[in-house]
């Protein structure tokens, strides 16, 4: 298990980038670094991170890092991985490291198919709930009732549950985390890069000015998330669902938090409506039901 | 030891993509590309191939894998047809200005709707913009041998360019003719391992296709564009050495057939290019001054070889198995534009034909040369763009 | 392969492991179109974008004699501009801080204090 202490104090992401200030991907990109270590291939559709590795002739990456086309990072990586396999490349931990959009949507066929051929590599989804890197549109993984540029009244459908349509895949490894919670996400990839086969992390990345919250907040705001449960943290591991820490003790719907102290906090829930806000607490709910089902197999 | 086979040429060119040592193959199904890809995954299923088959869920994603491999250190291959290629069109983009020697065969097929399985060149000459080298066989010694010479050409280091080897679904396709297969080792010494442009190296970490601004994006364009001269200086080169080593060459840009004191020249890309030849025979036994010029490469075009066969004839009769809505026969737009700059030039007649599958059978060859040449006797070409046997 | 030759390009001593400290050869931009590499192939360099502290509106101050090492202000960081010296004292690089204040937000003893920039 990671302990602060033990990470390592090499950056692979290199300060003086072009992130936005509190930037939630940017905490995430270091985490993975931190869990994986220089011996890491990323693959990088379009997305925020394509944007804030600066642009030629310098990068913030100081491991090596394909970017490609919107839709394709699992395929890229499916060939990446191939070419490794064909030399004899060892040791080597291939990353597909995409935002929202180019995983639930844009890029869900090619990470399904990668997934249904058992491509050995890592996917990381990094989600902000929304296309950041074009200026905030909706994407799939936008929370029901949130605001961005295409959903100004709102985004009227429930987030898309990828991580449940990869564990459909039947793929080895499927978990969910949160940047406020970065020794499980450590831990998390970790265990994923001992794994043979796809594994597939969704890794909540909560972005100040999509979200509408001062920079300082980016921490605590996926706190709150996980706290009042709108995002859980688990493991689906080889077919088997288990809650992590704190998600666990949170089955109890009296020990989440209100998901008023979430959404009030946040600029893109400002003009949620009361029969909004009840949706939102019922699917919450709703979640939860299956997710005790899951875990307790009742 | 070097060996006769009668194949299709589907099988050929996957029996090119085994000899070529491709290491990793990323492809989708279509017809009429289906039988490359199956013959592959025989291959490598029965250890006689040493390459790993990624059977990807689309044609963008056998690209954007192809990609991937290559800058994971492997030499690729792929094959699609028609819709396959276009839909993977936005990463022909990307695999040309990733300078990325990776070989395609397109096996040509129209373009729908309506569904249309059979053979014309809108798929592949669609795709002329996007910094690929095109070859168009004629035959399935072609295919063989061109997609030999694509990794030679593709993998020189003042080239870095991917490439398609185009054929007649089919045609080609699917018709069985004898083909030399040489002996492995000396395809080996003609063609050497794989050395990567760059690569993604976790021992040596860079970043490739980050934002560039335009303060630098046109020369990194201009590199693709002297890259493609380079490959134009190349091709001929490359396809007399393999003559020279194997036995079969291919004309380098274009397979010419009694062009020398010829006063009309048929110029055509694929099979029509075969035919041609045999209507040449036919009508210089009636004592016609016919000649056939085959363009066999695409991109790079040929400029400097139709400038030098338009000298010596007063007409170009000119056969299109595509039409760019708004305009004509892409052949015959780049026919035109080459010989612009010169003085005295011939008259060109272009002629639409073969789209969808149909047939273009020598008759119809012959009506368009006789026409051509009542335009030379009337000294005007009366209809620049003609379609061929149309059911009017 | 023609990428080894960036190095010449860009005279960077290409290392894989980059501690802030140590950052001592910088990249240099191409001046003229065959300094370039065939295809944009960019170098790992702090300062990508240059000097992000000049963003900032707020520069977090860190009461060191108050400070127990634990970690929490250098984890969260995004853009790695906390330093830790061989006790895990944390020190921050305003060069690059862009002033979000999260090393703030998130101090469990709250000694982090966010300041006006050109205030003092």
């Amino acid at each position: 298990m990671a302990t602060l202490k033990e990470l390592s104090k090499e950056e692979y992401f290199l300060p003086g980038n072009a992130t936005c200030a509190g930037c939630g991907a940017a905490i995430a990109i270091r985490l993975a670094h931190k869990a994986l270590g220089p011996r890491t291939v990323f693959v990088v559709p379009a997305c925020c991170t394509s944007v804030i590795q600066s642009a030629f002739p310098f990068t913030a990456f100081a491991t090596p890092c394909l970017n490609m086309a919107f839709e394709a990072a699992a395929a890229a990586a499916s060939g990446v991985v191939a070419a490794y396999e064909k030399r004899g490349v060892k040791d080597v931990a291939v990353l597909a490291w995409a935002g929202d959009g180019g995983t639930v949507d844009i890029g869900l066929q090619a990470l399904s198919g990668a997934a249904e051929r058992g491509t050995n590599f890592i996917y990381v989804c990094y989600d902000n709930e929304a296309y950041g890197n074009t200026g905030f549109q909706r994407s799939g993984a936008s929370p029901y009732g949130s605001q961005t540029t295409t959903t100004p009244t709102g985004k009227k459908e429930h987030k898309k549950d990828v991580p449940m349509i990869m564990a459909a895949h039947e793929i080895p490894y499927v978990a969910t985390a949160c940047i406020s919670y970065p020794l499980d996400f450590v831990n998390k990839l970790r265990k994923a890069k001992e794994m043979v086969g796809t594994k597939y992390i969704q890794v909540l990345t909560p972005c100040p000015p999509g979200w509408r919250y001062s920079t300082e907040r980016t921490i605590e705001m996926g706190r709150l998330a996980v706290q009042t449960g709108i995002w859980a943290l688990f493991e689906i591991e080889n077919g088997r669902f288990e809650l992590s820490s704190p998600s666990a003790g949170l089955v109890d719907k009296s020990k989440r938090k209100p998901i008023e102290e979430y959404v009030k906090e946040q600029g893109r829930f400002s003009q949620l409506t009361p029969e909004s806000l009840e949706e939102i607490k019922r699917w919450i709910d709703e979640t939860w039901e299956n997710y005790k089902k899951l875990q307790f197999n009742v | 030891m070097s060996k006769v086979i009668v194949e299709t040429g589907n099988r050929i060119a996957g029996f090119a993509c085994q000899a070529a040592r491709a290491e990793v193959i990323a492809a989708y199904p279509i017809t009429p590309q289906t039988t490359v890809v199956e013959q592959i995954a025989e291959l490598v299923e029965a250890g006689k191939m040493d390459a790993k088959y990624i059977r990807v869920e689309s044609e963008h994603s056998a690209m954007a894998a192809c990609i991937g491999a290559a800058v994971g250190g492997a030499r690729t291959f792929t094959a699609t047809s028609s819709h396959g290629l276009a839909l993977m069109h936005e990463m022909l983009h990307w695999a040309s200005a990733s300078r990325l020697p990776i070989v395609m065969a397109v096996v040509n097929r129209a373009m729908g709707p309506s569904w249309n399985i059979w053979a014309d060149f809108s798929d592949s000459l669609s795709q002329r913009d996007t910094g690929w080298i095109q070859y168009y066989c004629a035959d399935n010694q072609e295919i063989f041998d061109t997609i030999i010479q694509a990794y030679k050409l593709c993998e020189d280091k003042s080239v870095f360019m991917p490439a398609m080897v185009c054929f007649e679904g089919f045609i080609l396709s699917h018709t069985s003719m004898p083909v030399n297969i040489p002996d492995q080792k000396e395809i080996d010494d003609f063609l050497p391992p794989y050395n990567p442009p760059w690569l993604m190296d976790v021992d040596n970490p860079i970043t490739h296709g980050n934002i560039v601004y335009p303060d630098w994006y046109m020369e990194f364009r201009y590199f693709m564009y002297e890259a493609m001269e380079n490959a134009r200086k190349l091709i001929p080169e490359i396809d007399k050495e393999y003559g020279r080593r194997f036995g079969f060459e291919h004309g380098g840009h274009v397979e010419t057939y009694g062009c020398e004191d010829a006063e009309l020249l048929i110029l055509s890309m694929g099979t029509i290019g075969s035919e041609a030849k045999l209507v040449v025979d036919n009508l210089r036994k009636q004592g016609l001054n016919v000649g056939a010029a085959r363009v066999r490469v695409f991109r790079p075009f040929p400029k400097d070889e139709i400038v030098n066969l338009a000298k010596n004839a007063q007409m170009l009769t000119i056969i299109d198995r595509q039409v760019s809505y708004g305009m004509e026969g892409p052949l015959h737009t780049e026919v035109k534009a080459s010989l612009y700059s010169q003085t005295d030039s011939p008259l060109t007649a272009g002629f639409i034909a073969g789209l969808g599958g149909r047939d273009v059978t020598t008759q119809d060859i012959e009506k368009m040369v006789k026409k051509s040449l009542q335009y030379l006797k009337a000294g005007k070409v009366e209809k620049e763009v003609q379609w061929v046997g149309l059911r009017e | 392969m023609i990428y080894r030759g960036l190095a010449k390009y860009f005279n960077l001593r290409l290392a894989t492991t980059l501690l802030l400290t140590r950052m001592d050869t910088m990249a240099k931009a191409p001046q003229k179109m065959r300094d370039l590499p065939p295809t944009p192939l960019s170098c790992p360099r702090i300062a990508s974008t240059g000097k992000t502290g000049s963003w900032r509106t707020f520069r977090p101050i860190i009461n060191t004699e108050k400070c127990t090492h634990c970690q929490i202000c250098w984890i969260y960081c995004p853009e790695a501009c906390v330093e830790l010296d061989a006790t895990n004292l944390p020190k921050i690089n305003y060069d690059y801080c862009k002033g979000c204040g999260i090393c703030a937000h998130e101090c469990p003893l709250k000694i982090i204090q966010m300041e006006r920039e050109g205030v003092t």
